[in-house]
């Protein structure tokens, strides 16, 4: 009986040991299984074609141009590698246009006539682009459907619009979203390093353990404040701060999510530098100090590249983190999904652009799916951050055996 | 001589160079604190505290998201904290130091790595949606739950690896088996920092906004939840709501400082309880 209790127990914890392991693989389930529905369609609204003159040799359009023609930033067919002519656009309103109302009579009730005056419309214009639904398009007719090439990793990565609603086609380029992510990011780190290090070093080497024993908490503390209240913070002060001493439009920009996202970043260095210079081994520091050389000598020629590995770790956790830190640079960033040409323009992140859109997707529509894919882009990001940071630090190991 | 003073002088600089860095990062730690505090405190009253928000949430109090970060961190809690210790538990005393142990570790820092909004994303597409609980206190639990596992696994297995092994073969010594071992020996003598990383947990799932906003958050819901099935209002959400998108935002701002500071004196509270614990309880173990 005993035996078999204790089997039981046995059992549980067992089951509750794989539990982190199952967490995973089911996030990376529901994640790509979302995420992967973005991809091989069409990004047009649901029952919705682009039509053009059978004349017209072009019969394939990216959705980049199909935005650029529809937006008259490409106004002759010769930009799209067809014929020398300016296009027109047409949609549904502009039918008033080339008929009266009287010409139009009864067409509410005659979905066919309708079809045939928009086929006339296609057929009698050289240059027109239609953007039409799927039935107001007769059974014979003499229009020339264009194909708008699916949504591909290409395309995805690569894109530099995002404009998930955006009509007649919607963009899902993270370019810009991952641009912004990275720089905002590195900017932080950037500015976190050198006092994450200097507060390392000086904890575990200079302070003496009363000092040391107020930084600890106070560190604490700073990892434990909510990113709200800092996203809060960056809004109140950093945000009018940051506009004034530049001279800026607007004050959330780049750079003071990058200041923001520094604080937050703080602790994750710190922590992690302090553990690896306290772990490097007593008698390498001791021989030097035997040898005549000073603490100060000893730290930065010794203690500091005996501890590199664990320091580089810091490092890029500082990043993982600061690259998927959400609700303070959402607050504090601006949000404006271009690509970011210098640190005081507004940017956008990854994440900041999960929170903000998700609300209003609509769930199972392609949007939806795009921001799930952007989660999947940063599950990788931070899966990558960690396996470095894994083989870094037993990379160090190895070599302080040695 | 000379070499010897140059060593010196550079000694003193370098130091000292620390030393200042160090005090700006405890600087601008309670530069935040003191902003919000001298903000918010004139706003904190038990009105504050107890009343419904009122008037597009610009008087009135933060009762409901008081209450509604309390069943959240409640539930995570009730879910993460059995699994988070049971998972610890089983990691450092049961696995042998093989593959299997290293890629349960591995799994367990991913977990710690992964984004919040990611666990959002999750906890919208498997708790929201698939198990059909809706917008609800149960779904926002569950991820909040998933999300501080990590945390409570990785403190468990710290605080037993730290018990000497003395305890455990003087144990075993006097015939005791291993469930009986660590139940009546090695856990008792963990408990003050599994209980520390708890306490810490607590403060981070209460202040967490990102997976929350898809799983149970409410923007504006004047009334108390009745069931784990109803959506609540919760104090990070509330504070991201007053600051970026209330109705009126000059108005709602002194609502704003109220919250942001009731949520620094959570974390305040937890990391001096934290603290507390971690000295009493180890000095009561010692003696």
């Amino acid at each position: 009986m005993k035996k078999l209790l204790e089997k039981l127990t046995e059992g549980i914890l067992m089951l509750s040991g794989t539990v982190t392991t199952v967490t995973v693989l089911l996030i990376v389930f529901f994640l790509f299984k979302e995420g992967a529905g973005l991809f091989g369609k069409s990004p047009t609204e649901d029952g919705f074609t682009v039509a053009v003159n059978h004349n017209n040799p072009i019969d394939k359009l990216s959705p980049e141009q199909i935005k650029n023609v529809f937006d008259q930033n490409i106004v002759n067919w010769k930009e799209l590698g067809g014929n020398d002519d300016s296009i027109i656009l047409f949609r549904m309103d502009d039918l008033l246009s080339y008929y009266s109302e009287d010409e139009l009579g009864g067409i509410d009730t005659n979905m066919s006539l309708l079809a045939q005056k928009i086929d006339q419309v296609i057929e009698n214009n050289k240059g027109v682009i239609a953007f039409i639904s799927a039935n107001e398009i007769p059974k014979e007719h003499h229009s020339k459907l264009v194909r708008i090439e699916s949504i591909g990793l290409g395309s995805f990565f690569g894109g530099e619009v995002w404009f998930p609603t955006s009509t007649p086609v919607a963009q899902f380029g993270i370019y810009p979203l991952l641009m912004g992510t990275l720089w905002v990011s590195f900017i932080a780190i950037l500015i976190a390093l050198p006092f994450g290090l200097a507060a390392a070093i000086y904890m575990a080497e200079i302070a003496d353990s009363k000092v040391r024993g107020i930084l600890k908490p106070i560190i604490e503390l700073l990892a434990g404040i909510p990113s709200v209240v800092y996203g809060f913070f960056g809004l109140i002060v950093l945000v009018p701060l940051v506009q004034q001493l530049f001279n800026l439009p607007v004050g959330e920009t780049g750079l003071t999510g990058s200041i923001v996202l520094a604080i937050m970043a703080l602790p994750t260095i710190i922590t992690v530098a302090e553990d690896a210079i306290t772990r490097t081994p007593r008698s390498v520091r001791e021989a030097s100090l035997a040898l005549g050389a000073s603490q100060w000598q000893t730290i930065y020629r010794i203690v500091i590249p005996a501890a590199s590995s664990g320091i580089t770790a810091a490092v890029i956790l500082g990043i993982g983190r600061a690259i998927g830190e959400t609700m303070a640079v959402l607050m504090v960033t601006g949000n404006a999904a271009v690509v970011p040409h210098s640190m005081l323009e507004p940017m956008r992140t990854i994440p900041a652009t999960i929170a903000a859109e998700l609300g209003e997707a609509a769930k199972g529509s392609l949007h939806y799916d795009a921001l799930f894919a952007l989660g999947c882009v940063l599950f990788i990001i931070t899966m990558l951050v960690n396996i470095t940071v894994e083989m870094i630090s037993k990379k160090g190991t190895k070599n302080k055996l040695r | 001589m000379k070499g010897r003073t140059k060593k010196r002088v550079a000694e003193l600089i370098a130091f000292n160079l620390f030393r200042i860095m160090s005090a700006s990062i405890v600087l601008v730690l309670f530069s935040i604190l003191a902003f919000i505090v001298v903000r918010g405190i004139g706003v904190i009253s038990w009105d504050f505290i107890s009343k419904m928000p009122e008037e597009g949430m610009t008087k009135g109090g933060i009762w409901p998201a008081i209450v509604g970060t309390m069943c959240l961190v409640a539930g995570s809690m009730l879910f993460a904290f059995p699994v988070g210790v049971l998972s610890g538990i089983y990691i450092n005393e049961f696995v042998k130091d093989n593959w299997f142990k290293r890629f349960v570790k591995l799994m367990t820092n991913n977990l710690a790595g992964v984004p919040s909004i990611v666990f959002g994303l999750f906890g919208m597409s498997l708790f929201v949606n698939t198990l059909g609980f809706g917008d609800s206190i149960i779904a926002g639990s569950l991820t909040l739950g998933l999300l501080a596992l990590p945390v409570i696994i990785r403190t468990t297995e710290e605080s037993l690896k730290s018990i000497d092994k003395y305890h455990r073969e003087g144990s075993y010594a006097l015939g005791a088996t291993k469930i009986q071992t660590i139940r009546r020996v090695v856990l008792p003598l963990a408990m003050p920092n599994i209980i520390t990383g708890f306490i810490l947990s607590i403060g981070r799932v209460s202040g967490e906004t990102a997976p929350i906003l898809f799983t149970v958050a409410a923007y504006f819901l004047p009334k108390l939840p009745s069931s784990m099935f109803d959506q609540v209002m919760a104090l990070p959400y509330h504070l991201y709501v007053l600051s970026t998108s209330g109705t009126d935002m000059e108005a709602s701002r002194n609502m704003a400082y109220g919250t942001a500071l009731v949520l620094i004196l959570i974390v305040l509270i937890l990391n001096l309880l934290a603290n507390f614990t971690r000295r009493f309880l180890n000095k009561k173990i010692k003696q």
